[in-house]
């Protein structure tokens, strides 16, 4: 990186050049603001907290538990690890990229601590944590190599590391004879981290917090974060703008590998069971809550928050389900028109905003000419 | 001219991209306090003068020095880092990202703990503006943004990086009088403050009021360096285009027949407004204006790939209803799109297969395409149309640029149309090719086809077109005849004089 932090002093000249100038009548003014280009990306989590209101108040409404400290608790425990998928995925959809493999990684990471437990039951907690997270790292290296050094598309390259990895995870169980893993064989410690919480506050969803904190900041804050947002903006614009893009994807992909793999793990602690299937179908509801949460799927913009509200809105959709009297079979069927939704939503307002903005160009350039 | 070393030269470097010898031997040297020209028509290297200074290519041979230092420049990045910057053409804007960090993307300030410092950051962008007289809002999107106001965004990343090598490919070129003026401006401020500009348009004036030297590449290859002083406009050309002007286009003259294109009122809000205009059968009008001006869009609607919120568009006496390229091309129409590429020519197929492709039907017996009739067909126009080609088999991105165009005008062809429409029929093809397509569209017109050039070269448009079109911001500004036509004429409506 470099590190020209001086003002832009090449150019003395200028600054004697202030008077203001009059603009030609016929040159587009870009001075307005543009107010809904900008609110774009805080009306949709806007947008996703009413949703979620509705939902909450009508199952409340049909049964007022769905309010109390402890349906509030399930909530966001239930939100919690897709919450920390989703804002991994964020990361790589906003550089035009996408991570199918999620279920698969989760799926084998989970499976990773079982063993740990069955190799030595006193394993410290720590150190399955640092395991799974690893597990995960080197998996999303494995995408990411492929996707920024070999340049296959990201769609092509996790779809079948989706089928790899979840091939490894049956041979590894097949191999260790492994069925089934269950609480009793993990430590206790190991299963209070999954089922604790702190001040009523889920462990895990203050994992979760955490982590989509320093993502939020992380992207909005530095130079690598922003770089992620132009790379799905322009990618050609973003080569000559000399962002090392392949190094920059490769690294999103090993962070939201990670992050995966920290997920296989809580997973594990939470439910105290674990077989090979872990995740299975896991990564269409990450991608949903992606989508659902705001982030366009073509790059370019969209922030974590959103993502992980959206996970939030689709769990609590699936909890407010069964409340409010619809059979558990139509639960996937409510993920997929969230989704549509969405995008139709983000489709409506792009051709509004691109309509708009044509009609204001439209009207300078009548006022322009006599 | 200066006695010092300059600060950036290049010397005797070829470049070939496949069996394309894009340079040839080219050597330039650029000075401290200088704005130097690069002339060269379309195809004649300049672009690969500029992506090498800019480190998206290496030379094959000869080398590149900085400061008179030998550098490999690996990579866009290094060559920012060596104080060069390179605008281009079509601006690179991140559309999502709000137009300070489009300035300072790569580069942000930071404070501690190397986060952005977004208020300098957004501080240093209006300063910035202020100094290049355009008011433009830190805060907002790119997203919308006219062609001149991305280009002064351009212009300010050049400063934001405290660039002393920038590099201008015709950034003119889509700007008004008033827009270019403010540039050339900016452009003098930072050669005397000390950067070295390499300034490429095609308006020759440009050249003469700007730059103190000029180098001219043709066909890729060195032709001369000069002093501006020491060239007028005439040799300029001459040594640009290696022979007299007039030889470049066909002499044609014949009666034009009866109305084959009528356009009434034609709008498309935000974009053009009100446009009618008539092409006989057997003339050629050229429709001129800027970059943005709304050529192509006007084109786009004509065929119907874009809407039209008002007006008519009738071809051969019957009114094409909707917009919809089926019913232009049934009626008649045919269009040659501006980015071949893109729009005109499918490169991984075959060039039977694409110069076919518009009328599959007549060459299908079922609904199942018939080989032998395909590439009869193919063969027939690809000798009508000189098509140089080692087989008709071959994927069409083994052709040059001329030869994939004429694949494109056979393409349309084919289908045997009243009106054809090209859209920058010679845009990045040698100057050998560009004869051949400007002698076939001579010779289409003396068929009877009506013919619509939009061209942003002007000499093509006043060489090839019995009457010209001018636009300027949407709008018909200008309707000049053949002896009306001048670069003055032209120029004038194109950048909103009323004729």
């Amino acid at each position: 990186m470099t590190s020209n932090r001086g003002t832009p002093n090449r150019t003395p000249g200028e600054r004697d050049a202030t008077q203001p100038q009059v603009r030609d009548q016929t040159e587009p003014s870009s001075r307005q603001r543009d107010p809904k280009a900008k609110i774009r990306g805080g009306g949709r989590e806007l947008g996703i907290v009413i949703a979620l209101v509705a939902v909450v108040g009508a199952a409340t409404i049909a049964r007022p538990s769905f309010l109390s400290a402890q349906g509030l608790h399930d909530l966001f425990l239930n939100a919690s690890i897709i919450a920390l998928l989703a804002v991994g995925q964020t990361l790589l959809v906003i550089t035009r990229n996408i991570d199918l493999s999620v279920g698969s990684v989760m799926g084998l990471t989970a499976f990773l601590s079982g063993q740990l437990f069955l190799n030595d039951k006193d394993t410290p907690v720590i150190l399955v944590v640092l395991a799974g997270i690893a597990l995960g790292a080197v998996c999303g290296a494995i995408n990411g190599a492929l996707v920024a050094v070999a340049k296959v598309p990201a769609l092509v390259v996790t779809l079948g590391t989706l089928y790899v990895f979840r091939g490894v995870d049956y041979a590894w169980a097949s191999a260790t004879d492994v069925q089934q893993v269950n609480a009793y064989q993990m430590s206790p410690e190991f299963l209070s981290l999954g089922s604790g919480s702190v001040l009523g506050v889920p462990n895990l969803t203050l994992i979760a917090l955490a982590v989509l904190a320093v993502a939020a900041y992380g992207l909005h804050n530095y130079r690598a974060g922003r770089e992620l947002y132009a790379i799905g903006s322009n990618p050609d614009a973003a080569r000559l703008a000399g962002i090392p893009s392949g190094r920059r994807v490769f690294g999103a992909f090993v962070i939201s590998g990670g992050l995966v793999g920290l997920g296989g793990v809580l997973h594990a602690a939470y439910f105290g069971t674990i077989n090979a299937s872990v995740g299975t179908g896991e990564e269409l509801s990450v991608v949903a809550a992606v989508v659902v949460g705001g982030v366009a799927i073509f790059g370019g913009s969209g922030t974590v928050v959103g993502a992980a509200l959206g996970a939030l809105l689709l769990t609590t959709i699936t909890s407010a389900l069964p409340i409010l009297g619809v059979p558990a079979f139509w639960q996937r069927a409510v993920d997929g028109a969230a989704l549509l939704v969405a995008i139709s939503l983000d489709r409506v307002v792009m051709l509004r905003l691109a309509a708009r903005l044509r009609e204001e160009r439209g009207r300078r350039r009548a006022g322009g000419v006599p | 001219m200066t006695a010092t070393r300059p600060l950036l030269e290049l010397r005797d470097v070829h470049k070939s991209f496949d069996a394309v010898r894009a340079l040839r031997g080219v050597s330039l040297e650029l000075h401290a306090g200088e704005v130097h020209a690069l002339a060269g028509e379309n195809g004649a290297g300049k672009s690969t003068v500029v992506r090498i200074i800019g480190g998206e290519h290496r030379p094959d041979a000869g080398e590149l020095l900085l400061d008179g230092e030998p550098t490999r420049l690996r990579g866009p990045r290094e060559a920012q880092r060596h104080g060069i910057a390179v605008i281009h053409q079509e601006p690179t804007q991140f559309p999502d990202l709000t137009v300070a960090e489009n300035v300072f993307m790569g580069r942000q300030p930071l404070r501690a703990g190397r986060r952005i410092d977004r208020s300098a950051m957004r501080a240093r962008t209006a300063e910035l503006f202020d100094a290049l007289g355009v008011p433009i809002e830190p805060d907002r999107v790119t997203r919308g943004l006219s062609i001149a106001d991305q280009q002064i965004i351009e212009i300010a990343k050049a400063l934001a990086a405290e660039a002393r090598i920038i590099v201008m490919d015709e950034p003119t070129a889509a700007l008004s009088t008033v827009e270019a003026e403010r540039l050339f401006r900016v452009a003098r401020r930072l050669a005397d403050g000390g950067a070295a500009l390499l300034f490429i348009s095609h308006r020759l004036e440009e050249l003469a009021a700007l730059c103190q030297r000029v180098t001219v590449l043709r066909d890729g290859a060195l032709v001369t360096t000069a002093a501006m002083a020491d060239v007028d406009r005439d040799t300029l050309v001459r040594s640009m285009v290696g022979r007299d002007v007039e030889q470049l286009f066909p002499g044609r003259d014949h009666e034009p027949g009866d109305a084959a294109l009528v356009v009434e009122g034609l709008t498309r809000a935000g974009v053009f407004h009100d446009v009618s205009f008539t092409v006989r059968r057997g003339e050629v009008v050229g429709l001129a204006g800027l970059v943005g001006s709304g050529r192509s869009e006007v084109a786009r609607a004509v065929f119907g790939v874009d809407e039209r919120d008002a007006g008519t568009v009738t071809v051969a006496g019957r009114p094409l209803r909707g917009a919809d390229p089926r019913v232009a091309i049934a009626a008649g129409l045919a269009m040659v799109p501006e980015d071949r590429r893109e729009q005109g020519l499918v490169l991984d197929l075959s060039i039977e297969r694409n110069a076919t492709l518009p009328r599959l039907r007549a060459v299908s017996r079922w609904g199942v395409v018939r080989r032998a009739r395909e590439r009869a067909v193919a063969a027939e126009w690809a000798e009508r149309l000189g098509l140089r080609f080692r087989r008709l088999a071959d994927p069409v991105a083994t052709l040059s640029g001329g030869n994939q165009q004429k694949v494109v005008l056979g393409k349309w062809l084919a289908t045997e149309p009243v009106v054809l429409i090209v859209d920058e029929p010679t845009r990045g093809i040698d100057v050998g090719a560009k004869v051949e397509v400007h002698a076939l569209l001579a010779d289409l017109a003396a068929r009877g086809i009506a013919v619509l050039m939009i061209s942003s070269e002007l000499s093509e448009v006043l060489g090839m077109a019995d009457r010209v079109l001018v636009m300027h911001e949407g709008r018909l500004t200008a309707e000049l005849d053949r002896a009306e036509a001048t670069e003055e004429t032209v120029m004038h409506a194109a950048t909103g004089g009323r004729s």
